[in-house]
């Protein structure tokens, strides 16, 4: 394992143009506490994530980790406690929570890539209605950046022509192209076939290199191996372990990561 | 056979179904619009709006569209002297728009929420977090997908609406065609069954075609996943 620990020295936030203090939080939670109906789903959630820090949250299904990822854009409400995005506790709804919301990225299980828009009307519609780029400057970026996650001789089709793959790296180019301060990873990976996962997460390492701040739900251990700065585990709604990735998968603290681990590890 | 010739040349059908096209026609332009602006305040983000569009798709689809007709001509004109023109048949006709139109809204509202109902939420969620707000995803994202998923409801509503055109009748229009069938039988009780099977295949005419187009249209626009 010893020859992964040079790789994951990667540049921290000081690649980040505007990262006065590089360590300074971006992402903020303190004491959220969530409830679906009964089911207390957040329990006393307390991380920050540092600019250019890319964190990734793992442990079993039902265990508060997608949950937790919605919060942070307000996609789920909290019931108490305070989420801070660069230092701004999240807006109520309305004007201010659509232009915080503007300045998270975020990347669905599901893609969710606008139906009934071409893929580059998928990336230009943001830029274009909420930063009132003109259409052409759009277009341009979008191209851009269809071109850096390779898919920009789709540019044309609608998303349904895509394959799972391609649609996710067109959801990924889409929120970067309101040049987020942080990207919300919401498990990119598990809608997809097996021979797609890595040139999704080829994209989210490349991501990963140039010192965006990332927060990523996911299973796919090795990707968490190779870029994670930190490793977040839940279970049952809560924070158990937070540890760089190389003491968390081969010193695990508690038993329920150990538990978790041996049966995601052991084939 | 010389029955219907005589009917033909003694009165003017085709004029009568003119007069129920118009108001269909019109009646279904204002209630597009204003069921869209109802749908739109059904999921929308402010609570009063939503209760206010709910109470209105409850009242007009659980009120019979004669009462509304009837009200819009001795309530609404007589009483709250709502008039559109001095004319007595072009004020009527528009006072029958207006019914008809309050009517159609509430199930144009009820269709397009099923067609809303077809739109993952995904699609709202990514537009949200992209910051675009309420408008915004819903004139962008959602509303053009629920209009392509909500084409054959939206068939039956126009249907519904052409047949309901007749109740015009009630809103004094007496140029259309459920006014003339009484006319006519009146004076021809005779060829009774002539008079039945003019306006029955008039309108099984009129109304084949739209539903042909409805299923054809529901399949080219269906919104590919």
């Amino acid at each position: 394992m010893t020859e992964q620990n040079s790789e994951i020295q990667r540049p921290m936030a000081a690649l980040v143009p505007g990262a006065e203090d590089p360590r300074s939080p971006l992402v903020e939670l303190s004491h959220v506490e969530k409830h679906f109906g009964e089911l207390h789903v957040l329990k006393d959630i307390n991380l920050t994530v540092g600019k250019g820090e890319v964190l990734v949250v793992v442990g079993p299904s039902g265990s508060g980790k997608s949950t937790m990822c919605r919060t942070i854009n307000r996609l789920e409400t909290i019931d108490s406690g305070v989420i801070r995005i660069d230092g701004r506790p999240l807006p109520q709804e309305g004007k201010e929570l659509a232009s915080l919301r503007a300045e998270v990225g975020m990347v669905f299980q599901s893609f969710n890539l606008f139906a009934n828009k071409s893929i580059l009307d998928n990336v230009t519609l943001a830029p274009i209605k909420v930063r009132h780029m003109d259409r052409k400057e759009a277009e341009d970026l979008a191209m851009e950046l269809l071109a850096r996650v390779g898919v920009d001789s789709q540019a044309a089709k609608m998303p349904s022509q895509l394959s799972g793959g391609q649609q996710q790296r067109v959801a990924i180019a889409r929120a970067l192209a309101m040049h987020p301060k942080v990207m919300l990873f919401d498990e990119p990976t598990s809608a997809l076939d097996p021979e797609m996962v890595n040139e999704v997460l080829d994209v989210m390492v490349e991501l990963a290199h140039e010192g965006m701040t990332m927060i990523c739900v996911t299973h796919e251990m090795g990707f968490a191996r190779k870029v994670a700065n930190r490793v977040v585990f839940m279970a049952d709604g809560r924070i158990l372990e937070q540890n760089t990735p190389e003491e968390f998968f081969e010193h695990p603290q508690t038993d329920r990561a150990k538990d978790f681990l041996s049966k995601i590890l052991t084939h | 056979m010389d029955s219907f010739l005589m009917l033909f040349s003694e009165y003017d059908v085709l004029h009568a179904f003119l007069v129920n096209i118009e108001l269909t026609l019109w009646s279904a332009l204002f209630s597009m619009l204003l069921g869209t602006v109802l749908v739109m305040m059904r999921i929308s983000p402010i609570s009063s709006l939503r209760a206010v569009a709910g109470g209105y798709v409850e009242f007009f689809k659980n009120m019979p569209l004669t009462i509304i007709m009837v009200f819009m001509v001795l309530g609404a004109f007589a009483q709250l002297k709502l008039s559109f023109s001095d004319v007595f048949a072009t004020n009527f006709f528009w006072l029958a728009v207006c019914g008809l139109s309050l009517y159609t809204a509430a199930f144009v509202c009820e269709s397009l929420r099923s067609g809303i109902n077809t739109v993952p939420l995904g699609q709202a969620e990514a537009a949200r977090a992209l910051g675009l707000n309420f408008m915004q995803s819903a004139t962008q994202i959602i509303l053009p997908q629920a209009f392509r998923g909500s084409v054959a409801p939206l068939g039956n509503t126009l249907i519904a609406l052409l047949k309901n055109s007749t109740v015009a009748a009630a809103a004094s229009v007496s140029t259309e065609t459920s006014s003339l069938m009484s006319e006519m039988i009146e004076y021809h009780p005779d060829v009774i069954v002539s008079i039945f099977l003019i306006f029955a295949f008039g309108y099984v005419i009129l109304i084949i075609p739209i539903g042909m187009l409805t299923t054809y249209l529901s399949n080219k626009l269906a919104v590919r996943r």
